[in-house]
């Protein structure tokens, strides 16, 4: 593949300064109950850039408002509709505030309100129809690598995940790091065995030690639950072991320094290479941390990335409301297999084709294209997925975040 | 890269790596002796670069990964029949179980 290298291109401005690579409009169901009118109003739109996003529960749950606050003033949002039923817990009106705050365009239906299902969702198809003009006059900015933020993931891991793909988006992370873009690696539960090696790269000491308590308190909650993040498929592609996974998956984060810890929906400040933390912290409530892929992918989107790069082994076919996802295919069977759902095939890697800095270079250049507006391929086949299930986080510590 | 077969990804592993998918009765050549290999290894599976005894710790990115459940022969595949986690067990779909559980 032969991409044209972009080093700077037009983003969409929002009010709070920060720059955007899409201009999405998203619906947000505030409960499972109001999710199929959300998915209606939707619907003439999937292919235009209207995403559904919703959280299914009916208690109320602090990380599921911050993670809807964040997600909803994500510098690729243009405007917002909240779905509600009515009787549910989630704090609507705070949501709406804090939307109209950032300079969006918000509303909030009330189905039980607004006359039920048909009329609810005559309402918002109205509401987009106007809204998709008002977006057409967006301020665009000029965007550049620094502007990045890069969340990484791995799903549908094998053998050759952590040959090829993994370290491949590693070095496409350190020359985002050294543009001065912000980058972020997360699931420490993948992390387990590693600690040590990963904690060595920490900007402080006092990082180090929570790096390393990071990924004990995601032992202890994967040991309580009885069950590790190393799915039967896993071993079916050769992995043996949770440390085995976990050495593949860390080397996605390349080799800067760490520069913090965060926690789902913080936003760094500054450049350079983060942990996400995605156990949730206190008792083991709720279940396992991420139920499936998206949940993570929802995360490293709140902490404001841009842009996702997936790495699979086995061939997850996932994307995702709000950013793209770029997936890089680790193994060449299964790129040959699934090449309609591949962006970058790092398995060459394996048969001697290319080299894992080639690699990592076409991943670099890839992401600015896609940031210049180029379709991935799960965007194209139209691959939106969005899911978020009941967690709690206390606030991150003051060493998390050195100056 | 030790050959067009086998990936050795860092000097200190006591395994190598499929760069393919090995039939069974193919050579392998690990440290000068040619070896036929008994079970076919598929594309990224680990393969026992020298003896390994029951108990060591195997090493894949100079990095332990997990311990010998038995001693393992140079050029056997290493995987959830022979080495173990040291840290939490591996479910496996079809029995409904931890393969460590007997």
């Amino acid at each position: 593949m032969n991409i044209e290298a972009k080093t700077a291109w037009q983003g969409y401005l929002r009010a709070d300064g920060r720059k955007g690579i899409r201009n999405v409009i998203v619906v947000a169901y505030m409960v499972e109950c109001a999710r199929h009118v959300a998915s209606e109003i939707a619907a003439p739109w999937r292919e235009q850039g209207v995403h559904v996003i919703g959280f299914p529960g009916c208690f109320p749950n602090g990380y599921a408002q911050k993670m809807l606050e964040k997600l909803t003033t994500h510098p690729n949002v243009g405007a917002v509709l909240l779905v509600s039923l009515g009787c549910e817990s989630m704090d609507r009106k705070t949501l709406a505030q804090t939307v109209e705050s950032s300079g969006r365009p918000v509303e909030t239906l009330i189905i039980q309100r607004d006359g039920g299902t048909r009329s609810t969702i005559k309402a918002g198809r109205e509401w987009i129809e106007n809204t998709r003009r008002e977006l057409e006059n967006t301020p665009r900015a000029t965007m550049t690598a620094k502007d990045l933020i890069i969340g990484t993931v791995c799903g549908g891991s094998d053998a050759t995940s952590g040959l090829t793909a993994n370290p491949a988006i590693g070095r496409a992370f350190d020359q985002f790091v050294a543009d001065g873009a912000i980058t972020i690696f997360e699931e420490t539960g993948e992390l387990i065995g590693c600690e040590n090696i990963m904690a060595s790269r920490a900007a402080t000491p006092e990082l180090a030690d929570e790096l390393v308590a990071s990924v004990a308190k995601a032992a202890h909650y994967y040991t309580v639950l009885g069950h590790g993040s190393f799915a039967p498929g896993n071993a079916e592609g050769g992995l043996t072991t949770q440390e085995e996974k976990s050495m593949g998956a860390y080397a996605k984060s390349g080799a800067s320094p760490i520069a913090g810890l965060i926690k789902p929906g913080d936003v760094p400040g500054k450049g350079g290479l983060f942990l996400l933390d995605v156990v949730p912290d206190g008792p083991v409530r709720f279940g396992f941390p991420n139920i499936s892929d998206n949940q993570e992918i929802g995360e490293l989107i709140a902490c404001g990335s841009h842009v996702i790069l997936f790495a699979t082994g086995r061939g997850s076919v996932v994307g995702s409301a709000i950013s793209p996802v770029i997936k890089v295919c680790a193994n060449p069977e299964t790129y040959r297999r699934m090449e309609d759902d591949m962006d970058v095939n790092a398995g060459r890697v394996l048969e001697g084709a290319a080299t894992l800095d080639e690699v990592g270079q076409e991943i670099y250049d890839l992401v600015l294209s896609v940031a210049d507006g180029q379709q991935t391929k799960s965007e194209e086949l139209g691959h939106q997925e969005f899911i978020m299930v009941y967690k709690s986080f206390e606030p991150i510590g003051p060493s998390c975040l050195p100056v | 890269m030790l050959n067009d077969k086998l990936l050795q990804l860092s000097p200190d592993d006591n395994i190598f790596v499929a760069r393919c998918g090995i039939k069974a009765g193919d050579n392998l050549t690990i440290d000068g002796a040619t070896i036929a290999v008994e079970n076919s290894i598929p594309l990224g599976f680990k393969v026992a670069a020298r003896d390994i005894e029951a108990g060591e710790k195997i090493l894949k990115y100079g990095a332990p990964i997990g311990s010998a459940k038995q001693a393992i022969r140079a050029g056997e595949i290493v995987h959830l029949h022979n080495m173990q986690s040291d840290y939490l067990p591996t479910y496996d779909r079809e029995k409904g179980r931890f393969v460590d559980e007997h």
